[in-house]
């Protein structure tokens, strides 16, 4: 029994030859330190949740929501937004027809017009987005489908593109810039705005194609193989996507200088978007003057150079036009949860004075004063 | 012929070999034998050498080794496995080497842990190889300075006094005459006290210094083991000799040298086979209940996990399938180009979302589960009232992951004696003779010191305090003095406690307090000592025979004379701390002198030179041992005897000493009597024998047994023993007329002599008993192996022949040795042992004639005496004596000899030998020693009670004085009922305990009613106070059928039936509706069947605490064990969990630290699950918008170190330092400790009502970003970068809403949290633009911090998410309070206030068992008038009290089948009534019949007792 549980090693260095260490152990006390710290005395502020202490705090948070709520609400109620589903799924639809025999493996262009009145002006810099609902731009093996490094300029990715971009790797043997299926899906819809003026007249609306993407994106994270000046001897001996009818640096036949990897169409759409329905800035519509709205009430027409079938995986296709606040685009979801959690919040006060009086008299131990 | 040499070795070498693989045996020889002592002949070669390692790993082996060991851990594979799943390109989710990060981190972590741990073994190995010793050295024919490392088995080494012991030593020689090496063997075991070594036999008789040269023997001995009690082999020298080895002769590793100048020995083990190092074995690995409840929790949290993914795949499946053969553009193709059908990609998606979801397993938990341990040790180490300033120890935590395990104890299991009494055994009283001696002033002298303590705690005056020890009345003061100037490390200006531990520390003594010194001694009892001295002394003087004495008056000589000699105390002086009193000393010196006297007084010195010179002729005759071996060296004797040689005559002796190179000890062997008994021949043969211990090893030769039985014959044939007698009765005649000597031993001062004597017991019992006998003047003066000293009043030193000693063995409880009475020369055992183990053994009396009517007389009165020291709660001892003719001895010895040198089964044979001897033993008397409580016993005791722990109490003691005890201690109340339980076999037992339920159970329903009443009646009359509940909720785990007032008392024996298999159930039943169950006389097995039986069978967390070797398989069996520090060596806390220096200290361990240690982890962990649960959630919500396709939106980084970084800090910071309730107030309300108990800060159902908090709130911070990013044109990870933190925010506030305790830690540690994901995001985000793939986070925190939605979002979510529980919380607070909550209120008034409110709920709360203040009630007015009115309230309130205790025994009157005041017939018909009892069931109010004992002390108490006694005794009652 003596023997079985002799052990020298956790003996405070107690080994069993080392005993003369106890020499020095006596002169060492071992008495513990008496600090606040080593005697767990540190001051503290020790909180008793009772409905009494936390009464105040319910109130509080109920008088702070509601108003940022109220004040969410109004603000995204200001937001002016306008859409419009152009997909074509019915037969009604303009696009039907488009939409209809259209496949990615088609040459021929197909063109619809879709008509829309605006009830109300927008005032000032209108945001135009198209939309695009079940699209799963978050797949997983979707989003992984890209090579950064190729995209930011760098030519050896861009002659190998890293083998995430399986199977939009090469294409019959040449590597594929930009390769990967976010690439190869790129939106190509071309949309046009007419405003039809009281005599009838189509006054096409200028849409400003430059700053949609994110400036460090297009500055930094995008970059043209071996600088901008000619980019079809960049891209040599790369192929486009499957899906592209151009290559990379012709996407923008009129901004020589928003080609390539740097055109801010291909950054916007190569920023994946985290939900299935959502929307892609397209264009913006510059205020011009102060004086007149962007964008008067009356009729306008939305003209669609439709290249990009959603029909197979029952995705629609929207444009939106919408101003913008401090707070986004119109979303009055904010506002709204504000509201209801600071009412929430007032309620439970309200329940917590009731039980505070009628239960918490007796527990008031606590409010004693010295 | 040199081909001869050079085969030869080799041939040898493999034949060696062979051998030593065949054998078990080892064989060592010196390495002086062979030139070179590591070449290539040396046969111990082969042997480990001295160097040790104890570390695990070496430079190059650590990484294999420590991710081997860590690969054990079945988590840590899983999360390598799926960190290795990442690397398959199908099911991949992260980046792969992303992925290894956090495995990686906690292998590292715990990698660093164990490289340190491993370094600082590796720096103690270092010192302890490199400290140095002796060693011979053949080329420099001397000892040389070697270090520890390079010593080698076969070296010969040499030991000095106070050197440790570097390897497995074969003592070979030492410079103590008697041929004895002391070694103190506290780093083994613990103990203190010194053990005797003996150099191996045939180095014996070596005049002079051992010479390493001339050794030429072979040792052969058993292969190393980790028996450090056993050890066998023997050496063969060239003479062809053999003798035999035993563990008398082995020095172990780390044992230090004792007491002894000088000894050499050779090298048996070395290193890492040395019996210490084979005992070393690794800290205590237990699984707390916690823990064991959390691993349940972490299997279903992989069960929801699995859950989960299948979910999701199968999601995935149905969503690829609805896609049917049109496949869109986003489901891309596996890399290969094929097409996935949705069946192959649900399964793929399987592993992937095993991966993504891998969070909810906390791969961390374990780690900071550890970590937090470490920290919450630390601090029950620091604790400052944990530390005792008397023996400068403070707790120590053996177990380190068992903290939280105190926290929830329901049964302590304590031993009583060293655990609650402190072991310091004072002699009370004496019963000699049969006539009593109460020592009164002895029990003032007890009281006084009492006092003083008290006195001294309340005012620690610093320095002033020696002084104050003459109040005592004895030379103490001086005492003191004398001892702290012999004292290096003493300081005078220290206070109390600080000099005691000096003293403890530097004197070594163990037990050896003035209290337990300074007997002041029965001045009856005194005078009856003197006047047998005198009378002695006359008698010799006249030279009358001994016999002559007056029995009363021999029986006192013998009484003291046992209490003396019949003991295994050690005498050593504090002057040469650790030296045994040496021969030169004044205090040994007579030990010769009377003998050379009587040599001298002999008729002439010629004579008895020439007497002498035959002796030795003779000697050399039987002993193959040259003469010059012979005795020690020769200037030593000269020494000394130059101090005698005042006479002319002692010239002579001087001379003859000189002449025959004999030795002194020799001598004294053949001076001794003049005539050659068989004894003196056996002696010279079998000097191991002299050794103490029964079972101790001891010769076994067979020469040995030859000579015996040759000279067994001779002592037939010797003269009678008469002739012996008349012959030493001349002797002594001469001697008193050529010697002066007693009365001037007499005229010596008493206590400049004893003051300088220290004794050294095994036992705390043996010291205070040879203290009581040296207050009446019969002192140990020394001991050696063959013989003891004692000094007796008016004969001056007697020396008795020591020829055995029967250890003590708790199996026959008694000891006894054999000597020859100088003054009778009659062989004479002493027994002393206890009460019940003595009286059985003694010789029925004769009661034909008036000798033997008096000893009848004796036997009852004594008896009589017993009872009444055990009624006192003393300890008792019975002494007795049995005187041995020589014919019986002989007869005896052969067998003990027999027994003594059997191979096989030594030790049953000597303890059957040993019960030969021990039998028609004469009694003497009996002493009463008390064992006083430890200081705040009663009060640990009832706090611990009140905390509603259940503590029983295991001892080994008789009843009587363990009821007593219990009393004292408050276990048990003199209010309360007393079943005790003692039966005569298993049916009996049987019987018992069904009659002991039914009377139960019959109480518990007539009291029921009563107990309700009572219940009302306390919340009626109080309205201010802590209210005691309705009766405690259903949650308390198994309801133990509600404690009465009842204490079980249950002996040994009828333990053993009880804990039969088909009796255990009933005895539970009956024990558990007890409020204390005291066990006596229960054997150390039995306590640990005890504590095992209750833990398995109740599923009760047990605590067994005790402080001897007798506790440890208790120790061992419970599920904490704590040892008590103590004075009974260490073996207790070896087998420890915590090793406390109080028992009064559990209390703060278990209602402080135990508490926190268990909220605070319990906390931990239910956090860490909710945490995971509520993270990973996240992105299960998400499964639905990606089509389950295992995308995640939050970043790879995040996902990844998000609980390794971001969130791990405040929570360790939380679970080491959150305190729920201050230390004061958990020790002023013990209740609030069932919180631990009834698990209720960590249920299962909380781990479900976490998860379902957890997914509430991960719900809440998905959808509320989901909705406010509804159809905007954000990208992945811009929406998943908030949710992140919000899901921080979420988890921090959390934990700030759990934290009970804000300290600036806390404070820092969640702003350092938060501040670090935003600095590690930031930095992430700015790092690279194409890095970290398939994420590409490039700015998007920057770009989000400008981002206004982002702030509304932090703001409105955590709130959101966090106000159910906040609401919960703050409800629970008021309409639900926690006990727990009420303390923590408590806290929050001001102290004063506190400590009346708890003095007032003191009262209220400490009747019932483990009642739950529920409501903590006090009026609405402001507390200045509180007190008023509480002060009434209070005084009001005794008054009821008053009335309820006037009230409460008239109902029990009613109702309960026994009342103290009803008379035992009355209560027979009432049981007969309700309980169809059988006869023998007596109910007696505590008067046992037969001795009249009374207990408990006040007999006004009412108790129940079952006895099924014997037939006899049974019909005795009924006749009665």
């Amino acid at each position: 029994m003596m023997a079985s549980s002799y052990n020298a090693k956790e003996e405070d260095g107690n080994h069993p030859g080392a005993a003369n260490h106890a020499g020095a152990g006596i002169v060492k006390s071992k008495k513990p330190d008496n600090t606040a710290f080593k005697q767990q005395r540190l001051p503290a502020w020790q909180p008793i949740l009772t409905a009494g202490t936390v009464l105040p705090a319910f109130f509080v948070i109920g008088l702070i929501f509601i108003p940022i709520g109220i004040g969410l609400y109004v603000t995204s109620n200001n937001i002016k937004e306008f859409e419009i589903d152009y997909t074509g799924a019915n037969i009604e639809d303009p696009c039907y027809n488009c939409a209809k025999n259209f496949s990615w493996n088609s040459t021929a262009q197909c063109f619809c017009t879709v008509p829309f009145t605006l009830v109300q002006p927008f005032e000032s810099n209108v945001f135009m987005y198209y939309g695009l609902s079940n699209f799963y731009q978050n797949h997983r093996r979707y989003v992984k489908s890209r090579d950064d490094s190729q995209l930011n300029g760098d030519r050896s990715a861009l002659m190998s593109p890293s083998k995430e971009c399986e199977p939009y790797r090469t294409s019959e043997g040449t590597p594929i810039a930009p390769c990967g299926a976010i690439a190869n899906s790129l939106f190509n819809d071309t949309l046009q705005l007419y405003h039809i003026d009281s005599n009838g007249t189509f006054n096409e609306i200028p849409l400003v194609k430059k700053g949609i993407a994110w400036w460090t994106d297009k500055h930094v994270k995008f970059r043209n193989p071996g600088g901008n000046n000619n980019l079809t001897v960049a891209f040599q001996g790369t192929s486009k996507p499957v899906n592209w009818r151009e290559p990379v640096f012709k996407l923008d036949p009129e901004d020589p200088e928003n080609n390539g990897f740097i055109n801010e169409d291909f950054i916007v759409w190569m920023r994946t978007a985290a939900l299935p329905t959502f929307r892609k800035l397209y264009r913006i519509i510059q205020k011009k003057s102060s004086s007149t709205p962007t964008l008067p009430s009356g009729k306008y027409v939305l003209n669609i150079t439709y290249n990009y079938p959603v029909l197979s995986f029952d995705g629609r296709k929207r444009m939106i036009l919408s101003t913008i606040s401090w707070m986004g685009g119109k979303n009055p979801f904010l506002g709204i949860a504000y509201i209801t959690v600071g009412s929430i919040c007032f309620f439970l006060g309200v329940v917590l004075l009731i039980i505070h009086h009628k239960y918490d008299t007796r527990n008031n131990s606590a409010d004693i004063p010295n | 012929m040199a081909r001869d040499s050079e085969e030869d070795p080799k041939a040898a070498k493999r034949q060696r070999k062979r051998k030593q693989k065949e054998n078990k045996t080892r064989t060592v020889h010196a390495n002086i034998l062979y030139d070179h002592a590591k070449g290539e002949e040396n046969p111990n070669r082969h042997y480990a050498n001295n160097k040790i390692k104890t570390t695990k790993y070496t430079v190059l082996s650590f990484l294999p080794k420590n991710l081997f060991e860590q690969f054990h851990r079945f988590a840590n594979v899983y999360f390598v496995f799926i960190a290795l799943l990442n690397f398959v390109p199908v099911v991949n989710a992260f980046q792969p080497e992303l992925a290894l990060a956090p495995v990686v981190f906690i292998l590292s972590v715990t990698a660093i842990k164990d490289l340190w741990e491993d370094y600082r073994r590796h720096r103690s190995d270092n010192e302890i190889n490199h400290m140095d010793c002796l060693v011979y050295c053949r080329v420099e024919r001397r000892y040389v300075e070697k270090f520890w490392k390079e010593v080698r088995v076969g070296d010969f080494i040499r030991l000095r006094c106070n050197e440790i012991l570097p390897a497995d030593v074969l003592l070979l020689s030492s410079s103590d005459p008697d041929r004895l090496c002391h070694i103190e063997t506290a780093t083994l075991d613990g103990e203190t006290n010194l053990k005797q070594r003996q150099v191996v036999r045939s180095f014996l008789d070596l005049d002079c210094d051992f010479d390493p040269l001339k050794y030429n023997g072979i040792i052969e001995c058993e292969k190393p083991n980790n028996d450090l009690n056993r050890f066998r082999g023997y050496i063969v020298h060239r003479s062809g000799r053999r003798d035999a080895l035993y563990k008398e002769n082995l020095l172990l590793r780390g044992c230090t040298i004792r007491n002894t100048e000088d000894a050499v020995g050779i090298i048996i083990y070395a290193g890492h086979e040395t019996k210490a190092m084979l005992n070393n074995n690794g800290p205590r690995y237990k699984r707390s209940k916690l823990e064991r409840q959390m691993n349940v929790d972490v299997f279903w949290c992989v069960i929801i996990l699995l859950v989960m993914c299948l979910f999701t795949a199968v999601g995935h499946g149905l969503w690829m399938f609805q896609y049917g053969d049109k496949r869109p553009v986003f489901d891309v193709l596996s890399p290969e180009g094929t097409d996935l059908s949705p069946v192959m990609s649900a399964i793929y998606l399987f592993l992937t979302m095993i991966i993504v979801f891998q969070v909810l397993i906390p791969i961390s938990l374990f780690v900071s589960i550890e970590i937090v341990k470490i920290c919450q040790v630390f601090f029950i180490h620091q604790d400052l009232d944990l530390y005792d300033e008397e023996t400068d120890s403070n707790l120590q935590c053996r177990a380190l992951n068992i903290t939280e395990d105190l926290g929830q104890m329901q049964y302590i299991f304590s031993d009583k004696t060293g655990t609650l009494t402190e072991n310091k055994m004072v002699f009370r009283r004496c019963t000699v003779a049969g006539v009593e001696y109460s020592h009164d002033a002895n029990a003032k002298r007890l009281a006084m010191y009492q006092e003083m303590d008290s006195e001294e705690e309340e005012c620690p005056s610093r320095g002033g305090t020696l002084p104050r020890r003459d109040s005592v009345g004895s030379h103490q003061s001086a005492k003191v003095v004398l001892r702290s100037q012999s004292t290096k490390s003493h300081r005078r200006t220290g206070s109390r406690a600080e000099a005691k531990r000096a003293s403890i520390l530097s004197k070594h003594t163990a037990f050896s307090s003035p209290m337990e010194k300074d007997i002041t001694p029965d001045p009856q009892l005194l005078d009856k000592v003197n006047e047998c001295g005198s009378q002695m002394d006359f008698m010799r003087f006249h030279s009358q025979p001994m016999s002559q004495l007056p029995s009363d008056l021999a029986d006192v000589l013998d009484f003291f004379v046992a209490l003396t000699i019949c003991n295994t105390v050690v005498v050593s002086s504090p002057n040469q701390p650790r030296q045994k009193q040496q021969l030169l000393q004044p205090g040994h010196q007579p030990l010769l002198h009377p003998r050379l006297l009587s040599v001298l007084s002999s008729p002439s010195a010629e004579s008895t030179l020439t007497k002498l010179d035959e002796e030795q002729n003779l000697q050399q005759a039987f002993s193959p041992v040259p003469p010059q071996y012979d005795g020690r060296p020769l200037s030593a004797a000269e020494g000394e005897l130059r101090y005698e040689a005042e006479s002319p005559d002692e010239a002579a002796l001087v001379y003859a000493a000189r002449a025959y190179k004999c030795s002194l000890v020799r001598m004294r062997f053949e001076l001794k009597s003049p005539v050659k008994t068989i004894e003196d021949f056996i002696k010279r043969f079998t000097p191991s024998r002299l050794t103490s211990g029964s079972n101790s090893s001891s010769s076994s030769s067979l020469v040995t047994n030859r000579s015996f039985t040759r000279g067994c014959s001779s002592v037939l044939s010797s003269p009678s023993a008469e002739s012996t007698l008349t012959k030493l009765d001349e002797e002594q005649n001469l001697q008193q007329a050529f010697s002066p000597v007693p009365p001037q031993y007499d005229g010596r001062p008493l206590s400049a002599v004893e003051g300088e004597l220290r004794y050294e017991a095994e036992s705390p019992d043996e010291a205070a008993l040879v203290y009581a006998a040296r207050a009446y003047k019969c002192s140990l003066v020394g001991r050696l192996p063959d013989q003891v000293t004692v000094e007796l009043p008016h004969l001056g030193k007697l020396s008795f022949e020591l020829l055995h000693t029967l250890g003590f063995d708790s199996t026959r409880k008694r000891m006894s040795v054999v000597v020859r009475h100088p003054l009778t020369d009659q062989i004479t055992v002493y027994t002393k042992g206890a009460d019940s183990a003595i009286m059985e053994l003694i010789r029925p009396p004769d009661t034909g004639n008036s000798k033997g009517k008096r000893h009848k007389k004796i036997l009852s009165r004594t008896q009589h005496f017993l009872n009444l020291y055990a009624a006192d709660g003393l300890r008792t001892l019975c002494i007795a004596k049995k005187v041995l003719s020589k014919e019986q001895y002989a007869c005896w010895l052969q067998r003990h000899l027999e027994a003594e040198t059997a191979i096989q089964g030594r030790e049953e044979l000597l303890f059957e030998s040993a019960l030969r001897l021990e039998t028609n033993l004469q009694l003497l008397g009996a002493t009463g020693i008390e064992d006083r409580l430890q200081d705040g016993v009663p009060e640990t005791i009832a706090s611990l009670r009140q905390a509603g722990l259940q503590i029983w109490v295991l001892t080994g003691d008789k009843q009587e004085t363990a009821v007593n005890i219990a009393y004292a201690c408050k276990l048990l109340d003199p209010e309360e009922e007393i079943l005790t339980l003692n039966a005569d076999s298993q049916e009996a037992c049987a019987v018992l305990l069904e009659e002991s339920l039914h009377y139960i159970q019959a109480k518990f329903l007539c009291s029921s009613s009563e107990h309700t009443t009572t219940k009302s009646y306390h919340s009626n009359v109080s309205p201010f106070g802590i209210y005691t509940p309705p009766p405690p909720p259903s949650s308390c785990p198994p309801a133990p059928p509600a404690v009465h007032q009842l204490g079980l008392v249950i002996d040994g024996r009828t333990l053993a039936y009880a804990l039969d298999r088909s009796l255990e159930d009933k005895f539970l039943a009956v024990a558990q509706s007890c409020r204390s169950v005291l066990c006596c006389r229960s054997t150390p097995l039995q306590k640990s069947m005890v504590v095992k039986l209750v833990r398995n069978k109740l599923k009760v967390m047990t605590l067994a605490i005790g402080d001897g070797a007798n506790d440890v398989s208790m120790i061992q069996v419970a599920d904490v064990g704590v040892g008590i520090s103590g004075q009974e060596g260490m073996q207790a806390v070896m087998a420890s969990d915590f090793a406390l220096p109080r028992f009064r200290y559990l209390q703060k361990l278990l209602l402080v630290h135990g508490h926190w240690c268990y909220s605070r982890l319990a906390n931990m962990i239910l956090y860490f699950f909710y945490k995971n649960a509520m993270f990973v959630a996240l992105i299960f919500w998400y499964q639905f918008y990606c089509g389950f396709s295992g995308s995640s939106m939050i970043d790879q980084w995040y996902l990844i170190f998000f609980n390794l970084m971001f969130s791990a800090f405040p929570q360790l910071i939380t679970g080491t330092l959150d305190k729920d309730v201050s230390a004061e107030t958990l020790q002023q309300l013990p209740q609030l400790y069932t919180n631990g108990q009834n698990s209720e800060e960590y249920k299962p159902y909380m781990f479900w009502m976490n998860m379902i908090d957890a997914f509430y709130q991960s719900l809440v911070c998905f959808f509320i970003p989901y909705f406010a990013y509804a159809d905007s044109d954000v990208d992945l990870f811009t929406w998943g970068t908030p949710i992140t933190s919000l899901a921080l925010f979420t988890i921090l506030v959390h934990l700030g809403i759990e934290t009970k305790t804000w300290t600036r830690m806390n404070w820092l540690c969640i702003s350092f949290s938060v501040s670090l994901f935003f600095t590690v995001a930031l930095c992430y985000n700015a790092y690279c633009p194409t890095c970290f793939s398939p994420s590409n986070p490039y700015w998007s925190m920057q770009r989000l911090l400008q981002d206004p939605l982002f702030y509304l979002l932090c703001v409105i979510t955590p709130a959101a998410a966090l106000l159910p529980r906040y609401f919960y919380r703050a409800c629970q607070g008021t309409l639900f309070p926690s006990p727990v909550q009420v303390g923590r209120q408590l806290d929050k008034l001001p102290a004063e206030t506190r400590r009346n409110i708890l003095s007032l709920s003191g009262v209220k709360m400490g009747l019932p068992l483990g009642p739950k203040p529920h409501f903590l009630s006090l009026g609405k007015t402001s507390f200045k008038g509180c007190n008023k009115k509480q002060q009434q309230q209070q005084q009001q309130r005794r008054g009821l009290q008053t009335d309820s205790d006037k009230e409460l025994p008239s109902a029990d009157k009613d109702t309960l089948p026994y009342t103290k005041d009803a008379a035992p017939p009355a209560s027979k018909d009432c049981l007969d009534q309700t309980l169809d009892a059988s006869s023998w069931i007596t109910s007696t109010p505590l008067l046992s019949p037969s001795d009249g004992v009374q207990f408990p002390p006040d007999g006004d108490s009412f108790c129940v007792k079952y006895s099924r006694g014997s037939e006899d005794r049974l019909k005795s009652d009924q006749s009665s």
